[in-house]
């Protein structure tokens, strides 16, 4: 038994393993066809060449389809209630900050009943990468319209079609002053690959949104690969309102890093701050003093 | 009841400013002196403006409760002679500023009548009012003018001519007095022998819990402002990372329990502190952490409901959702202090039970004991044990299961960095390995495991002392309470005592799982159960007629202030005379029938069970 005052500080030893070896042998319980699928395979190719140890790897998740993920990766996992996963996720990596914390989920967990969390991750900007995987649809309750649904769109919950517009969440993102915002595609798994890596190398809070259709109850495979597009060479990430531009066109889903830039994260501030105020030998005994008559 | 208590209120309206600070300030002169002191306050819901009031009773002995009524009055304007003259009682002492209010002309009340506003003139301060009083009843208390004198520089130490200003107010105060109304003071306490040198602190109860969790190792604390938990999360964040440690100012209750979660799943001792409207933001998380397994602390100062209510004032109305606020059965434990000081080693336990058990610990601290600033001996570090967590060894060569049943219901856990030790804490019902099963086996054997977990933790009630037992153990009425009306009914017990009425006193401070042998051999032994509480619905008196199928008497208070002494001696009295022989008068025997008709469970139950 050890005393968990202190909890172990591991040293960050890379790890050699084949994507194959960061299964757990759950077996994913997604319809056949879903996006996300290509967004594990992606995920464990990822996690794989950043040689991450699996017991230095936290993933957290809330509640839907997405929110499973956790269950089928061989690392330290947290499956969270709906929409909390952001702040279980600030908990851990304040407790250990030598942990590698990714938190994963969909629209629906993220953008609806998550949405609270969110300007807050960004604007503490703890390093934390946040993978997004949009299907547009409550998929696990069954087929019922999202904040980033399409207006007009039918479904059990909108039998007349919906009234509200959708959500944009890059642009949410890149407002609210996110230091790294990007886009993805299930089904173009090499560059999803990269930008999970590069989302997860980032030094703070990485927002990555996933286009990961729901074959079930909204099939937009089609129409992903139809407005999808890289973002031109001629975008540079470090400027935001460039960034804002093409998060802005509804026209065309941009793919790709549209933002970044090097800000100190809440975890190093923090820290910073307590070796700061820390005093040796400073304890209960030194605290209860300045309370005497 | 000490009979050489003093208790003096001070009233006016905030706006003038420095009321609470006039009652704190003589509060620490009198602690500085030797004495016991126990304060107790109104602020309105306001920042600024609306009329408050600050109460301290003054005592060689330990005291036990606000008081009942007042020995001498401290009123700044008119308003506050009208609305608190009637607490005065006969005999006693009014000080008004003599140049804005008139003191009453009939009365058995003796008016002291200081031209504040003059006297501030005079030394050109006119702020000093507040200090000008302080020295004044310093005086008429006799207290040592040096140790004013200390109290004040630590008051005011950091600016010399604020100092300065402020000690010749003291003096100005105590030289009229002296001068102008009484050379010899009224009012004479005199410290304990050797009191002085004894370690005492002069604390909120707010501040001794939050340095019981710095005691019990928490070194993770997330939480939301809300009154009256703030204090806690201010201490926290002034103190915790000077111990090594992390205070988060989250975006809502849920975030900051969700972090919580987090952290102790990362391996720190965490808590949050809030009050009712954030508890009942917390349930769901409360049932993941009982479904997860996860140890965490979640205090919750109660104030006045429901809704937003009363949110600078009392109440016990929350055991009910923190027993029954999750949804279905999520094992957890609750546990409630009693003072000002059991805060201190309360919130040790509370800590040391989530980490033994794996459980989220719900800890009932309220406003009135939260706020209160009270000398309390010196806290006993000695007396600070720290449970462990039960860890799985990575060097055992086992498989690792963190669900895994035991008789205990206690799994070893791992911690992310262990290498084998990967798991994921899994709100959907699971298997031993933490991956999601619905099948019957996993689903009887978890819920067994969690609840026999709560189980085994109930009997922890004796080994760490989780009760108050005090009163007349041979008594036939019994008082079965909890929380901090333990000071009021203590000093209502010692009352009844001196008539000649026993009075046995039992204040369990787990309250989920009920103690069922302690509750069970204390009731079984009494005629009479009187259950004070301040809530509308007796909401321990009702848990304790379910649970163990006795008729009690529900005494309620739901106005946002404590009980009076006497509310609970009137109550101790007429319980007393319902129990006495029959054959007395019809008119006793309809009270009687009264008052047991007001809770009785239906009698045919027990009959069909």
């Amino acid at each position: 038994m050890v005393m968990t005052l202190e909890p172990p500080k591991y040293i960050f030893d890379p790890a050699n393993l084949t994507p194959n070896d960061y299964k757990s042998g759950v077996p994913p319980v997604w319809c056949p066809g879903c996006g996300d699928y290509g967004v594990l395979a992606s995920f464990l190719k990822a996690i794989s060449e950043l040689r991450i140890p699996r017991e230095q790897l936290a993933i957290v998740s809330g509640i839907g389809c997405s929110s499973r993920f956790p269950a089928f990766v061989e690392a330290y996992g947290f499956h969270g209630t709906h929409g909390r996963a952001l702040p279980i996720a600030a908990g851990i990596k304040m407790a250990r900050p030598d942990l590698i914390v990714v938190t994963m989920g969909g629209d629906g967990d993220a953008f609806s009943i998550g949405m609270g969390h969110i300007p807050h991750a960004i604007r503490r900007n703890m390093d934390i990468t946040y993978i997004v995987m949009d299907n547009e649809i409550y998929g696990l309750t069954k087929g019922q319209p999202s904040p980033t649904s399409p207006i007009g769109i039918l479904q059990k919950a909108s039998p007349y079609g919906t009234v509200e517009r959708p959500l944009n969440p890059l642009q949410l993102a890149l407002g609210c002053g996110a230091t790294w915002v990007a886009r993805g595609f299930s089904s173009k798994p090499k560059e999803l690959g990269e930008l999970i890596k590069a989302a997860i190398q980032h030094k703070g809070f990485s927002l990555l949104q996933v286009l990961s259709p729901c074959v079930t109850f909204y099939d937009t495979y089609d129409h992903f690969k139809s407005i999808t597009k890289f973002l031109p060479a001629e975008h540079n990430p470090r400027d935001r309102t460039s960034a804002l531009k093409y998060a802005l066109d509804e026209q065309t889903l941009y793919m790709g890093v549209f933002y970044q830039e090097e800000s100190e994260a809440f975890d190093a501030g923090y820290a910073a701050m307590r070796a700061r105020v820390t005093t040796p030998n400073y304890g209960v005994r030194e605290i209860m003093n300045k309370y005497m008559r | 009841m000490p009979s050489n208590t003093l208790t003096v209120r001070v009233g006016g309206d905030s706006a003038a400013g420095g009321i609470i600070t006039t009652g704190e300030v003589f509060a620490r002169i009198a602690a500085f002196a030797g004495l016991e002191v126990y304060t107790t306050r109104t602020i309105p819901a306001e920042i600024k403006g609306g009329h408050v009031m600050f109460q301290v009773r003054i005592a060689p002995t330990e005291v036990w409760s606000q008081g009942d009524e007042l020995d001498m009055l401290v009123a700044f304007d008119q308003q506050s002679i009208e609305r608190y003259l009637a607490l005065v009682r006969p005999g006693g002492i009014l000080v008004y500023n003599s140049n804005d209010g008139n003191p009453p002309t009939t009365g058995d009340i003796v008016p002291y009548g200081l031209p504040l506003n003059d006297l501030a003139k005079s030394i050109n301060f006119q702020r000093g009012r507040n200090i000008i009083t302080i020295g004044a009843l310093v005086k008429l208390f006799d207290l040592p003018c040096e140790g004013a004198t200390v109290v004040i520089e630590r008051q005011f130490g950091r600016k010399k001519e604020l100092l300065e200003q402020n000690l010749l107010a003291l003096r100005t105060g105590y030289d009229y007095v002296e001068q102008n109304i009484s050379a010899t003071a009224p009012y004479q306490l005199k410290p304990r022998q050797g009191a002085q040198k004894e370690e005492r602190l002069v604390l909120s109860g707010n501040q001794s819990l939050s340095m019981g969790a710095i005691a019990a190792g928490c070194r993770f604390f997330a939480g939301y402002p809300i009154t009256p938990a703030s204090d806690i999360m201010e201490f926290l964040a002034a103190e915790l990372p000077r111990v090594g440690g992390t205070m988060i100012q989250a975006e809502d209750e849920i975030a900051a329990l969700a972090m919580v979660l987090g952290a102790s799943y990362g391996g720190l001792r965490a808590m949050t502190a809030t009050s009712g409207p954030g508890l009942a933001l917390m349930q769901e998380l409360i049932g993941h952490a009982a479904m997860t397994e996860l140890p965490a602390v979640i205090v919750d100062v109660q104030r006045a409901g429901p809704s937003t209510g009363m949110p600078t004032k009392v109440t016990q109305g929350d055991l009910r959702m923190s027993v029954f606020g999750t949804n279905d059965d999520a094992p957890h434990i609750v546990l409630a202090p009693v003072s000002v000081e059991d805060n201190f080693y309360q919130i040790i336990h509370a800590f040391n039970l989530a980490e033994k058990y794996q459980v989220p610990v719900i800890f009932l601290s309220d406003q009135d004991m939260s706020v209160r600033m009270q000398t309390v001996p010196a806290f006993d570090l000695t007396r600070v044990k720290l449970e462990p967590r039960l860890l799985w060894d990575p060097e055992s060569g086992e498989k690792f299961a963190r669900y895994k049943d035991t008789p205990s219901g206690v799994s070893p856990m791992s911690l992310p960095g262990m290498k084998g030790g990967q798991y994921v804490a899994e709100g959907l019902e699971h298997n031993a390995e933490g991956e999601p099963n619905y099948d019957l086996h996993w689903r009887t054997t978890n819920m067994e495991k969690r609840a026999r977990k709560v189980r085994l933790a109930q009997q922890e009630i004796e080994s760490l002392q989780l009760y108050e037992r005090l009163g007349d153990d041979r008594a036939d009425i019994g008082i079965l309470g909890w929380g901090s009306t333990i000071g009021q009914v203590m000093e209502a017990v010692e009352r009844a005592h001196a008539d000649g009425i026993k009075v046995a006193v039992l204040y369990p401070k787990m309250l989920y799982p009920l103690p069922r042998a302690l509750i069970e051999e204390f009731i079984a032994k009494r005629k009479a159960i009187i259950v004070p509480e301040l809530n509308y619905a007796g909401q321990l008196a009702r848990m304790i007629q379910a649970e163990f199928w006795r008729e009690v008497i529900s005494l309620r208070k739901f106005h946002g202030t404590p009980f009076k002494t006497r509310e609970v001696y009137a109550e101790i009295k007429r319980v007393n005379e319902l129990l006495k022989p029959a054959p007395k008068r019809a008119a006793k025997k309809a009270t009687a029938k009264k008052v047991t008709a007001r809770k009785k469970p239906a009698p045919k139950r027990k009959a069909r069970r």
